[in-house]
């Protein structure tokens, strides 16, 4: 993936993977502010089941890194009232698929509490999660269950893709006054790149331009990233040249980094790992063709995973997720479709 | 023991729990506030018995049969019942009603719609409270209904485990809207449960509101003192249905109604200070009609008061981000 290189970043910066740059934002908040602490299942003693809070325990301490029992709805409704109540909770949970425990005290709760007082309660919390479809997690281990949090407003949703930007937007989340979902995908916790040292947050709610080109505009997010830079590298020995846009935030989305880009290249494909039913896909061509439908060349292009629950066995995975190709034959027939790309 | 200047205070707390649901209940029927009324007549001795043993740093948090709570815990009556009638005055601006809410000015957490949904709520502001290293006790209301959630054993289990300076009040008054207690579960009193999470429960008599304050000033003492959470059951009864425009009496019958009429916490109370010499009837009285004739005036004031202007506000939904920092 085309990493922002380091002369991007004014300071020092050191090369991390994206689970280090996480537990970097975790660690460095920690000590500047006394209410943040950290609680779920295994996130203490075993440093959590990816590693991202590995060491917090013996840097903080037992009162400010909490093990849990499997109580998932319990854990996100306890950070709630500890948010409300004065604390900063930063809760893990360990996969996407269980985010539904804890729906309601999501849904109904974190994400109204602000609107439905009035503004009187804030909720300043932040729910980890990890999500991927991917052989052998199969279908409640596997899930990509982003697309449903967007419909419920209150809601922040960061999806971090870079090491940088998982630093610097899970900073930015746990300073939040609102609560805020981060997605932290399976298949891009070992990217490593650089990361600014010290005081360093991603403002929520910007899209960033990972590559920058005239003739299509991909928009994408987690992991997916990388298979449409994939894609774009192929495509550029073909003459094809295409901008990426990475939402790295959910909600609030970034509309106008979106529609600029693909006002200027007229041609867009959205390219999301979670089903294509009501997802974030649905959500990303509905936006562009309300907004550009006279200047667009070709019709949006949804590619998104099928909508099928996440299976165990390769094959089957491999034909529900998108992969390179597919998004080289979408580019194509938009190609073909809307004349020469130039 | 309780001096007479308390009991007199709680006597007059539980008329104006009282005599606002029926005020609610009046503009109900003439259509003057929206959604629907849920009285809390008849349990008026538990928030008033538990709210009044507390100290003012101490916080609860709700649930839909609220507003009984809220008033005891020190909400301001004009703009509690601004917010019953959707009026840009209420507490959460019209757009929560009266089961939406939260202050934190007078401790108050918050109360929501969903069943149960606020029991977390409570139990994580007990663990803030642990973890700061605060004094403050966290009493968490619910029913009967409720004690059925999954999230109540999840939260109640991690009460117990950190020993959390939480009270869960569980307000029994037998029926989860029209189900009754006997068929929703095998025990005989809900405070067993406290037992399956290492903690102390009780059951007690709900409309006692001594026994209610008691009760509550020891568990309190015990949450200040490390000594972690208590289950109290308060038997109890909702005179009225579940909600406004529910009689009451598809599943239950006149007979217990009735029964439970008899055992008023008002008149419990009235009637101990008039044995002790401490009230006259004449007093009682006039306290009553004082108190309702405030309700009378606050009711005005808010059905005079403008709603909400017709627009949507897209910034509503997020908290400002620059109060983030500190």
């Amino acid at each position: 993936m085309t990493n922002p290189t380091t002369a991007e970043f004014p300071g020092t910066v050191k090369e991390l993977r994206v689970q280090e740059a996480l537990r970097e934002a975790l660690r460095y908040e920690m000590a500047r502010d006394e209410r943040v602490f950290v609680m779920g299942e295994d996130v203490a003693l075993f440093g959590g089941a990816y590693g991202v809070t590995r060491g917090l325990l013996q840097e903080f301490g037992e009162k400010r890194v909490l093990d849990t029992p499997i109580s998932e709805a319990a854990l996100v409704g306890l950070g709630v009232g500890a948010a409300i109540n004065g604390m900063r909770p930063v809760v893990e949970i360990q996969f996407s698929d269980l985010l539904p425990l804890a729906m309601d005290q999501l849904a109904s709760h974190a994400a109204r509490y602000h609107y439905m007082t009035g503004g009187r309660v804030n909720v300043p919390m932040v729910v980890r999660n990890k999500f991927a479809t991917r052989p052998g997690g199969g279908p409640s281990h596997s899930s990509c269950n982003h697309g449903a949090f967007i419909h419920f407003p209150g809601l922040k949703i960061i999806m971090p893709t870079t090491p940088a930007d998982a630093k610097g937007l899970l900073l930015a989340a746990i300073r939040d006054p609102n609560p805020v979902l981060c997605f932290e995908s399976h298949h891009l916790y070992g990217v490593r790149g650089p990361v600014p040292e010290g005081d360093y947050t991603v403002p929520i709610g910007k899209a960033a331009v990972r590559r920058t080109g005239k003739d299509l505009t991909i928009v994408t997010c987690g992991g997916m990233v990388l298979k449409a830079d994939a894609a774009a590298e192929q495509l550029k020995e073909k003459g094809i040249d295409i901008e990426i846009v990475d939402l790295r935030s959910l909600a609030p989305l970034d509309k106008e980094t979106i529609l600029n880009s693909v006002a200027k290249t007229k041609r867009a494909i959205v390219l999301d790992e979670g089903p294509m039913i009501g997802g974030i896909s649905a959500e990303l061509a509905a936006l562009i063709q309300e907004n550009l439908f006279a200047d667009l060349k070709g019709p949006v292009v949804r590619i998104a995973a099928q909508p099928i629950p996440p299976p165990h066995s390769p094959p089957l995975v491999d034909a529900m997720i998108p992969d390179v190709d597919q998004v080289i034959d979408a580019v194509m027939r938009l190609a073909e479709g809307g004349g020469k790309m130039r | 023991m309780l001096d007479t200047a308390k009991k007199k205070a709680m006597l007059r707390q539980m008329i104006l729990l009282r005599g606002f649901e029926e005020k609610l209940e009046e503009l109900y029927q003439r259509k003057a506030m929206f959604g629907s009324t849920h009285s809390y007549r008849g349990q008026e001795a538990i928030a008033v018995g538990v709210c009044s043993a507390l100290q003012s740093t101490d916080l609860i948090a709700s649930y839909h049969r609220g507003t009984g709570h809220l008033i005891a815990k020190g909400a301001d009556l004009y703009t509690l019942l601004c917010e019953c009638m959707g009026r840009e005055d209420g507490y959460s601006k019209g757009r929560g009603g009266k089961m939406h809410m939260g202050d934190m000015g007078f401790g108050f957490l918050g109360n929501t719609g969903t069943v149960g949904g606020t029991v977390p709520t409570a139990t994580g502001a007990a663990l803030s409270a642990k973890v700061r290293g605060s004094q403050e006790v966290v009493v968490s209301f619910f029913g009967d209904g409720a004690a059925n959630q999954g999230v109540v054993h999840e939260s109640m289990n991690l009460a117990g485990v950190w020993k959390l300076p939480v009270i869960y009040v569980c307000e029994n008054n037998q029926y989860a809207m029209t189900v009754s207690l006997e068929k929703s579960v095998a025990i005989k009193h809900l405070s067993e449960r406290g037992a399956a999470y290492g903690f102390e429960g009780k059951t007690i008599d709900g409309n006692d509101v001594v026994a209610v304050y008691e009760a509550t000033e020891q568990a309190a003492a015990k949450g200040r003192a490390g000594g972690g959470a208590t289950f109290l059951e308060c038997l109890t009864y909702r005179w009225d249905g579940h909600f406004g425009g529910d009689p009451g009496t598809a599943y239950r019958s006149k007979e217990e109604i009735e029964a439970w009429k008899q055992k008023c916490p008002i008149k419990r109370l009235k009637e101990e200070l008039i044995r002790e010499g401490q009230l006259s009837d004449e007093e009682f009285t006039k306290t009553s009609a004082s108190i309702y004739a405030e309700l009378d005036e606050v009711a005005k004031r808010a059905e005079a008061a403008p709603l909400p202007k017709k627009a949507v506000d897209l910034n509503s939904i997020y908290a400002p981000t620059e109060v983030a920092r500190d």
